[in-house]
């Protein structure tokens, strides 16, 4: 068996690329809720941040590949690990207590489903038409456009409540994910509980900032 | 205290198998669990039933022998001790036990509440050891100094009984716990050195083979475990796998 299989088709070697696609994500996560706090202090610097994000050679070209990349592997590598770890237990008990287990670290699957559900709603609600904008209608840049697509789709109260949803669920996928990428990582050491602290806040903070955004927008516009 | 047991019971490995119900009376608060499956089982034999087959051996909480996931928890509702030091004063007059074996794909049922658990010694056999020249000029392990944090852990480790609870309670039936314990008592010690990346690559690799789940990092194997084997023995695996692999 050559080096790379025996690595990334083993149990530790999956978890490990698993969790290296998940912090990417989680650093990923940080970059986008910058750039959509920018839109709560300035229209000017939101459509200025979107318009450089939407043309840099470097961010269409590089930087979205590998994120689509990200999402697509860390997605298709959970139903992988899923199902095989279904199948590690193909009768199951008929009484089962899960004891101390946080029922979040038990249904990952379940949180990253809506996740992915809410991600599907996103690129047809930003994505999509942004491709279909600039790569197939080849429409002319017009730099101050963004500001007001974004308010636009914050108009929909239904839109509004589905966004909010999926980010509890991914705050509570976070809160388990986060540390536990870095255990699946080997990282587990004196620093541990000041780190999983940091995570937990982290997990808490980071999409409660994705929400009041679109609250603020809800309610202001 | 009178109890009604609901008992799973398979009549060999090919067997579809069921939970049973049956009554017991008069059970002391005294007895362990196992002496309480004793009662039955003598009660069953004397009415001509077949007897409930269960593991047992040293009945001191040491031999990693017993087992029995009951009401949901390997080795019961008690914290950190084996079912054979479980206590029917842990339960109430009138209760409903469950009694399951282990369940996982690795460890096969073999008669009603007796696993398989040979999957543990594949997985020992693949490194989990160290080769030792025994010709005469062995070096006494005790003139090696050893840092007494590492001892301490690497003895930590040691205390796994293999008892195969983290498979039960996983919801994965993971063993990754086991593993690591195994893996942490040598990795820690001078004298696992030689042996390091080869053992942590091939206990790995017949772990997966063995079709043992993937470590999501519940906990709950740690905190069924009887003898509290630590969450960072796991990452120590982690850490001593990909090191093996990548450096």
């Amino acid at each position: 068996m050559s080096w790379f299989s025996s690595t990334f088709s083993s149990s530790i070697g999956r978890k490990f690329a698993m969790a290296l696609s998940a912090l990417f994500l989680v650093f990923f996560l940080l970059m986008h809720l910058t750039t959509n706090m920018l839109s709560v202090f300035s229209a000017n610097a939101f459509n200025e941040a979107s318009h450089f994000m939407g043309t840099n050679p470097v961010v269409q070209f590089l930087l979205q590949p590998v994120l689509i990349a990200a999402v697509v592997f860390h997605f298709v590598m959970g139903f992988i690990l899923e199902a095989k770890n279904k199948a590690a237990r193909p009768v199951k008990y008929a009484k089962k207590d899960t004891g101390n287990a946080t029922w979040i670290s038990q249904n990952m699957i379940y949180s990253g489903l809506v996740i992915l559900a809410f991600l599907v709603l996103h690129f047809i609600d930003f994505w999509v038409p942004e491709m279909n904008y600039k790569y197939i209608e080849q429409l002319p840049a017009v730099t101050d456009r963004y500001y007001g697509e974004l308010v636009h789709k914050f108009q929909n109260p239904v839109r509004v409540v589905a966004y909010v949803i999926a980010f509890v669920l991914l705050s509570l996928h976070l809160l388990h994910g986060f540390q536990s990428s870095l255990q699946s990582s080997g990282i587990n050491n004196k620093f541990t509980p000041g780190i999983k602290k940091f995570t937990e806040i982290y997990a808490i903070a980071i999409p409660l900032g994705f929400v009041l955004i679109a609250i603020y927008h809800f309610i202001n516009h | 205290m009178d109890l009604k047991l609901k008992i799973w019971r398979q009549k060999n490995s090919s067997d579809q198998g069921q939970i049973v119900d049956y009554d017991i009376k008069g059970v002391s608060p005294d007895m362990s669990f196992l002496e309480m499956l004793d009662v039955l089982n003598t009660e069953l034999i004397e009415k001509g039933d077949d007897p409930v087959a269960f593991d047992h051996d040293c009945r001191e909480g040491i031999c990693g022998m017993c087992s029995l996931q009951i009401n949901g928890k390997p080795h019961g509702p008690d914290a950190a001790i084996t079912t054979c030091q479980l206590h029917m004063r842990k339960f109430n007059d009138g209760d409903t036990i469950y009694i399951e074996p282990f369940r996982s794909r690795a460890f096969p049922v073999v008669k009603d509440l007796v696993v398989d658990r040979s999957a543990f010694d594949r997985i020992q056999h693949a490194g989990g050891y160290i080769s030792v020249n025994t010709s005469g000029n062995t070096q006494d392990a005790n003139a090696i100094p050893v840092n007494k944090d590492n001892a301490d852990h690497a003895f930590d480790a040691a205390t796994c009984i293999g008892c195969g609870a983290c498979v039960a309670a996983c919801k994965n039936a993971s063993a990754m716990l086991f593993v690591s314990a195994k893996v942490s008592q040598y990795a820690l010690l001078p004298q696992g050195q030689v042996e390091r990346k080869k053992r942590a690559e091939q206990m790995v690799a017949q772990m997966d083979a063995e079709g043992f789940g993937a470590c999501t990092n519940t906990g709950a194997c740690s905190a069924e475990c009887p003898k509290e084997i630590s969450l960072t023995n796991i990452a120590r695996l982690n850490r001593e796998f990909l090191n093996s692999k990548f450096n």
